[in-house]
């Protein structure tokens, strides 16, 4: 799932060129390697930077769509877009989102890769603990389309519904929430525990993969010496996977600003436009909006803040690792 | 970096075996033993529900709770979903895309990665950036101007509006990820086959490549993965009934209202398991290959 993709830090440590590997230039000079470029520069080109273009420049105009005229617009679109309700809503939803998939599954993953591989792993069998792994990274293999319809299924409104029929049983009365399209709280509460469970797995393995580095003597010093577990995960664990909460920090926040299937599948946005999320904004003001040049608008400051966001992260990174050196 | 290149990095956390396994599991151990394993329990609930509902009628289970066994193993819901869709045609358009895609995002990788890790071309770190950004875009910032674009090229609804897209897309990672492990090539290497007469082109193919052929198969498998779960972009693209994904089929029959319940489950039963055989088959490539570029 690209909504997990291991966006990787930028590239630091410089390679001195001495060092650099090269086939000597006798074959031809090195212009000739810029001929490799030429299918990936035409390929970014059309599918990423025309767009990007496009939707820039149109964000600066109304347009119905279709055969209909542009209109310039100067800054319309940017200034309805700070007073616009909904999309204020769907980038309050945002902080919502970021906790369902960034917050709570790398705290949940920090628990449970710690103690699938301190615990699981060193005292039960590394069997076991690679078996549960994989467990929890199944989700997200799964196509959140997929993943999306069965949480629907399961929270169908009605006494139909898996959870509402689970509650009946329990609770001995007839249960008949409306999940998704009751209230705000049940909806947006339905989207997060969708996220949580699609992302849990994905920082599981990163972390788990990190654990592989740390010395088992360290463990095992620190046992001697009387260290409890949770002594060992606050000393030993924690510190030596720092850069990696960061990757999945990273990568999950800039997929929860990107965020789309869930709610699409889910709520459709609703009850009444509350549950909306940037991208899903965006995309439906592009197949219904009056106004196409306002969708793109909507897009083009996703991308912003998806960019501004990056780059923070990058420089923070790099700040701590500096004062690690 | 290291996970994704040498196959002996640490794996599994299967621990040294010794000394720390004389001393008796304490009863706290225990608790936290049985804990993991009910998250992980919670984790495979939904489809757990999904595999036994499926297979009941109709009526067993409008009459039934879902946590119970089916009475008898029906097929009638299957049945359905295969009679009324054509799932077939679904998987053959996902197949299709995704390896295409894994196909080509790995040569474009491949291509772009030779000039920026071995050719070491000016201003490389500013062209990995530029494809970068193909990554970080959100997709409804393609959507409009390439739908107009696919429009006039008579592509929509044609898989290879979706695969032209994502090629380009996931290439840009495969660019990232293998240029800085071609940027450690072994010089000695690339000189012995240039001392041989051997032309860029044939190096490219004959020496490099095969050497990093481990690293490009995991690359395939997670292209191919992220490409069939994919869903904005397709659902732009594919909206003919003969273009649709597993994903987009599911996805529709899920919205239609007359679609009764039981065969719905059925469908995302069946959606589901292209991608438990994947899983199965490429378990050890995926999990090794999400830590790849996380660790340094």
């Amino acid at each position: 799932m690209s909504s997990s993709l291991p966006l990787v830090r930028e590239q630091r440590r410089k390679r001195r060129p001495a060092e650099a590997a090269r086939i000597p230039e006798r074959s031809g000079s090195k212009l000739g390697y810029w001929l490799y470029f030429i299918p990936g520069a035409i390929a970014v080109g059309i599918v990423i930077f025309y767009p990007l273009v496009r939707n820039l420049r149109l964000s600066f105009f109304h347009w119905k769509g279709g055969r209909a005229e542009e209109h310039f617009a100067g800054l319309d679109n940017w200034i309805a877009l700070f007073s616009d309700h909904e999309f204020l809503q769907s980038f309050r939803n945002i902080f919502l989102v970021v906790i369902a998939m960034v917050i709570i599954p790398t705290l949940l993953g920090l628990i449970i890769s710690a103690l699938l591989f301190d615990v699981v792993g060193r005292r039960f069998s590394g069997k076991l603990s690679s078996f549960l792994r994989a467990t929890y990274y199944l989700p997200q293999i799964l196509p959140i389309a997929v993943a999306g319809v069965m949480f629907s299924w399961i929270l169908k409104p009605n006494s139909d519904g898996v959870l509402n029929q689970f509650l009946s049983a329990i609770t001995g009365s007839t249960v008949e929430i409306n999940w998704l399209g009751g209230s705000y709280g049940t909806a947006m509460g339905s989207v997060m525990v969708l996220m949580i469970w699609i992302q849990i797995g994905y920082p599981i393995v990163i972390f788990m993969a990190a654990l592989g580095r740390v010395e088992p003597q360290l463990y095992e010093a620190a046992e001697l010496d009387g260290a409890n577990w949770f002594q060992r995960f606050r000393a030993i664990t924690l510190p030596m996977i720092r850069p990696e909460v960061f990757v999945v920090a990273l990568t999950t926040t800039i997929a929860a600003l990107k965020v789309f299937a869930p709610v699409f599948i889910l709520t459709g946005g609703g009850p009444t436009k509350s549950t909306y999320v940037p991208s899903f904004y965006a995309y439906n003001e592009f197949i219904k909006g009056p106004d196409k040049g306002y969708a793109a608008t909507i897009a083009s400051a996703i991308t912003i803040v998806v960019f501004v966001v990056a780059v923070i992260f990058i420089q923070v990174q790099t700040r701590a690792e500096r004062k690690d050196a | 970096m290291t996970t994704l290149t040498t196959d002996a990095a640490p794996q599994s956390a299967a621990p040294a075996k010794g000394s720390n396994k004389s001393r008796p599991r304490t009863p706290a151990e225990w608790i936290l033993m049985i804990l993991a394993c009910l998250g992980a329990l919670i984790v495979v609930f939904p489809m757990v529900l999904l595999l036994i509902n499926a297979f009941k009628s109709p009526a067993d289970y409008a009459n039934s709770s879902p946590l119970d066994l089916p009475k008898a193993l029906d097929f009638t819901g299957i049945k359905t979903f295969w009679e009324t869709q054509n799932f077939p045609r679904a998987l053959w358009n996902s197949i299709f895309i995704s390896t295409m895609v894994a196909v080509l995002g790995v040569i474009l990788s491949v291509l772009n990665s030779f000039a920026i890790g071995i050719g070491r071309v000016r201003g490389r770190t500013w062209i990995v950036l530029a494809f970068l950004m193909a990554n970080l875009i959100p997709q409804e910032m393609l959507f409009d101007p390439l739908f107009k674009l696919y429009d006039k090229l008579g592509l929509l609804s044609n898989p290879w509006s979706v695969i032209i897209t994502f090629t380009v897309i996931q290439a840009a990672f495969g660019t990232y990820l293998l240029s800085s492990l071609l940027g450690t090539f072994p010089k000695e290497i690339l000189e012995a086959a240039a001392v041989d007469g051997a032309s860029r082109g044939k190096i490219l193919r004959s020496v490099i490549v095969p050497i990093i052929r481990p690293t490009l198969s995991v690359l395939m498998v997670f292209f191919f993965i992220w490409t069939w779960n994919e869903f904005l972009l397709p659902l732009a693209f594919l909206n003919t009934s003969d273009s649709l994904t597993v994903p987009l089929l599911l996805e529709q029959l899920n919205g239609e209202r007359q679609t009764d319940t039981t065969t719905l489950i059925a469908g995302t039963l069946i959606s589901i398991i292209p991608t438990m055989i994947f899983f199965l088959i490429f378990q050890r490539t995926l999990t090794r290959g999400i830590t790849a570029g996380a660790v340094k």
